[in-house]
């Protein structure tokens, strides 16, 4: 995996719709940092991933580094057919994005999901269906991972295995932003808390 | 790798249909039901009835290709799957076109293949009929292409309903035009063969135009 490099969001403007949502956004974010978001509802934190990943564009202000092939976005939907299973699932998005799909089982099997890998996803309790979205992270190797509450409905065990595989992504030269309500588990490592108002 | 996305998303749609046999099923079953249902309308051995039977069976392919087409990029879009597609390295228009070709192949494909019964059952001649099933051949692409694009304008909306064929049926009337036109030259004992050039024409152009716009509007819908 390439070293991240550094993001930086200078002079940011998002609105959706026409809600302005916040302005003059400074901030760089470097290679082994995490980025934890916070911010009430409605701040706008989703809609600032959205617009660094470029699913978005900014109303003002520019977002430097970003290379599309470079990161993951895992959105608060988790971008699964409940008629397909883990597997199929993930092979689909494999192909939709020219990875390899020889490292599904192996995340699969890291990620815990090894019993339901066969099993349509609708049969998924919300935690075991989050893992799935996040086993993403592992079939690629890219140095940027831009998640939204991805510790939405994980157990305690998923949590540290979160913790785990986030701080030794950012230990091999990658970064993150994270968005979460609740306080990023210790096991992350030095997180950055940033504050969106 | 773009080959390989082609056949994974082709693969996907087809496992899907796979699993929700009945929901597949449905168009076909519509567009046969219409076309037995409007004999009932006229008077037995009425002979005029060949004469409206290529439109008949237009009309009804019609319908029955719109009917499940405005779900075509909605569930994706609600369960996230859009975004993935659109910060992919693949071209998101490449995708689109394979879903397409998936949706053709469950829902265009069937109709022409039965056209040819339900022809001779409304009493079209054999020319007439082959001509006919020849321009579904060529003109249900375009039906598939065109409604995905007012699918796609409409993907965020969260009661789109009615205004996908609202939208769409005033775009398809060329597509109706030429594609009863050539039936009709058939019967006549005419040569078809210049309205299946346009129908061929369409279908081309919408071929190579729609998956780029239709790419565009999903891109625009993300970002509501």
């Amino acid at each position: 995996m390439q070293v991240a490099r550094p993001i930086t969001l200078s002079n940011l403007a998002v609105t959706r719709g026409d809600k302005a949502l916040f302005a003059g956004l400074n901030l760089t974010v470097e290679a082994g940092q995490i980025l934890h978001l916070t911010g009430r509802n409605g701040a706008g934190k989703t809609s600032l991933l959205e617009t660094i990943c470029g699913l978005r564009q900014a109303e003002e202000g520019s977002v430097q580094g970003v290379e599309a092939e470079q990161l993951h976005w895992v959105g608060h939907k988790n971008a699964l057919h409940g008629a397909l299973t883990p597997v199929e699932n993930l092979q689909f998005w494999c192909g939709s994005v020219g990875a390899d799909a020889g490292a599904i089982e192996s995340a699969l099997t890291r990620l815990n999901l090894k019993a339901v890998r066969n099993k349509p996803l609708r049969m998924l309790s919300t935690g075991q269906k989050r893992r799935t979205a996040l086993a993403r992270l592992l079939l690629q190797a890219r140095p940027w991972w831009l998640l939204d509450e991805p510790l939405a409905g994980l157990d305690v065990q998923g949590v540290a295995l979160f913790a785990e595989l986030i701080s030794r992504h950012c230990a091999a030269g990658g970064a993150a932003f994270v968005t979460s309500h609740q306080a990023m588990p210790a096991e992350c490592g030095v997180v950055r808390e940033w504050e969106l108002r | 790798m773009l080959l390989h996305a082609l056949t994974s998303t082709l693969a996907r749609e087809l496992k899907l249909a796979v699993r929700a046999p009945a929901e597949a099923a449905q168009p076909l079953i519509f567009y046969a039901l219409v076309a037995a249902i409007f004999p009932l309308g006229v008077a037995p051995n009425d002979a005029t009835l060949a004469s409206y039977a290529p439109a008949i069976i237009w009309i009804a392919a019609l319908l029955a290709t719109l009917l499940n087409l405005e779900r075509v990029f909605r569930v994706d879009f609600e369960d996230g799957t859009l975004e993935q597609l659109a910060l992919s390295p693949v071209p998101l228009a490449l995708t689109v076109t394979a879903k397409l070709i998936a949706h053709w192949l469950l829902a265009g494909l069937p109709l022409v293949l039965i056209a040819p019964l339900l022809g001779l059952g409304l009493g079209m001649s054999a020319a007439a009929t082959q001509a006919l099933t020849l321009a579904l051949l060529l003109g249900t692409p375009t039906l598939t292409l065109l409604g995905a694009f007012a699918a796609a304008l409409t993907v965020g909306l969260p009661r789109a309903g009615v205004l996908v064929p609202l939208l769409v049926l005033p775009m398809l009337a060329p597509v109706v035009i030429f594609g009863a036109g050539a039936a009709r030259a058939a019967a006549q004992g005419l040569d078809a063969s210049a309205p299946l050039y346009f129908l061929a024409a369409i279908g081309v152009l919408s071929l190579t135009l729609i998956p780029f716009a239709t790419a565009a509007v999903l891109r625009n819908a993300l970002e509501s």
